[in-house]
């Protein structure tokens, strides 16, 4: 999975993504209107323009936060949950009912659900949350379940403590799993979780900023709040690898 | 206390393995199983280790010991260095520092790959640091799926050196199809 995700940085090429941006520019040149297509350019001056501006990093900070937020309480819960399942069978059927439901219903409709149950403010934090938690709990399940029975052999034998096991056994095991749920579900949850703010329209959020650039056709506007968003997801990705990272360095003693 | 084996059965799909073994291994004594592949060792081993029942029969003996293994697969966590797997095993961290581990390593020849995780070794290497392991872990009985398989020679005699200075006064069982190993422990045979 790391051999994966290494290849894939490595597969976006900056001649690529010049070529592309030629493209682009020579289509708004073709189409002559900033509402159906700004150019690069006007999109990198609306860029320009909204960084000296402090509601800017405020919505980026208001959505970042609960984004971020829901994300980490799904983190914990679909680490601790997968741990339960894994030992107790009758709380993995369970369990096993809302994450089909949570994996198969629309994200629309969880959105509307959702605008009923709490206020719009915190809405992102709850859609994070929904589609981080199934993708964590699977994985980390699956993991879990195909953990090597001879290393656990081996530890049972030795009498290796619990603490040990967990760290130097079950850890780097599912960690190969953990990290390609993560990867996955920090894209959708800030891809859906920014639609759930266009949707709830949320004072200050990136999502009613989007909305405002939709009502007023401001298509450089629009574009540039997208590359931030992108911005934003890819940095956030790329640090919470880091962290992994970090982290398991640690753990194994390098 | 002796390990007194009386009656063992085991059948795997109706094919006996072991059919009424009976057979004792003295304490503080090293002992080697011998025998064709197929005859039941590494399923005895892995009943007295307790990863699987027996059909029939006693083990008296086992219960009290503190168990150390040298799997017939290394079961090393790969990701892990030497230092690190053979600590993994150790109970009481004070019984045994980091320098006299890595004195060990170096005497088997692991000495300048203390910082690699063990996945960057070879067979050979991997087998030696698992044979390492289960010396260093705080045992009264230590059981050995054939541990100098795939070891060359000169290492396998440094091998051979160390466990006989680790093994003193410990009960060992040990299976191997090498006829002179036995020998280059002193060991009783046992053939199954």
């Amino acid at each position: 999975m790391n051999s994966t995700t290494s290849k894939n940085k490595k597969n976006l090429r900056l001649w690529a993504v010049i070529f592309w941006i030629i493209v682009w520019q020579l289509l708004s040149i073709y189409l002559d209107s900033d509402i159906l297509l700004a150019s690069p350019i006007k999109v990198l001056k609306s860029l320009v323009g909204m960084l000296g501006v402090i509601s800017f990093w405020q919505s980026i900070l208001f959505t970042f936060i609960r984004i971020f937020t829901g994300l980490i309480i799904a983190n914990v819960l679909g680490v601790i949950f997968a741990a339960i399942s894994y030992v107790y069978t009758p709380f993995k059927e369970l369990i096993s009912v809302p994450v089909a439901v949570i994996k198969s219903t629309p994200v629309a409709s969880f959105i509307i659900l959702v605008l009923i149950w709490i206020p719009s403010r915190n809405l992102s934090v709850f859609i994070a949350f929904l589609m981080a938690f199934p993708v964590i709990y699977t994985n980390i399940l699956q993991g879990l379940t195909e953990m090597d029975g001879k290393m656990l052999e081996m530890a049972q034998v030795f009498k290796i403590p619990f603490k040990r096991k967990l760290r130097f056994i079950y850890v780097p095991e599912v960690i190969p799993y953990y990290r390609a749920a993560a990867n996955l579900s920090n894209g959708l949850s800030f891809k859906a979780g920014i639609a759930a703010e266009i949707i709830g329209l949320p004072r200050g959020s990136i999502g009613e900023r989007l909305y405002e650039a939709k009502i007023y056709l401001n298509t450089p506007e629009l574009f540039a709040w997208t590359i931030v968003i992108i911005v934003l997801s890819i940095v956030f990705n790329r640090a919470f690898s880091a962290v992994i990272n970090l982290l398991m360095n640690k753990l194994e003693g390098r | 206390m002796d390990i007194v084996i009386k009656n063992l059965s085991k059948a795997y799909d109706g094919q006996k393995v072991l059919d009424n073994l009976s057979v004792t291994f003295p304490e503080k004594s090293f002992t080697c199983l011998m025998g064709k592949s197929g005859v039941g060792k590494t399923t005895l081993l892995s009943i007295l280790m307790g990863l699987e029942q027996a059909d029939e029969g006693t083990i008296l003996g086992v219960d009290d010991k503190n168990l150390s293994v040298v799997f017939q697969e290394n079961r090393l966590c790969n990701n892990l260095t030497a230092l690190l797997n053979i600590k993994m095993v150790i109970e009481d961290s004070a019984r045994i520092s980091d320098t006299q581990i890595r004195t060990y390593l170096d005497r088997i020849g692991l000495g300048n790959e203390t910082k690699k995780p063990v996945s960057e070794f070879s067979g050979g290497m991997k087998r030696r640091v698992a044979i390492l392991r289960a010396l260093l872990a705080d045992f009264d009985l230590l059981i050995m799926d054939e541990p100098l398989k795939g070891l060359d020679e000169d290492t396998k005699q440094q091998v051979i050196d160390i466990i006989k200075e680790l093994t003193q006064n410990k009960t060992v069982i040990m299976t191997t199809h090498d006829d002179s190993e036995p020998q280059a422990f002193n060991a009783n045979i046992i053939n199954l």
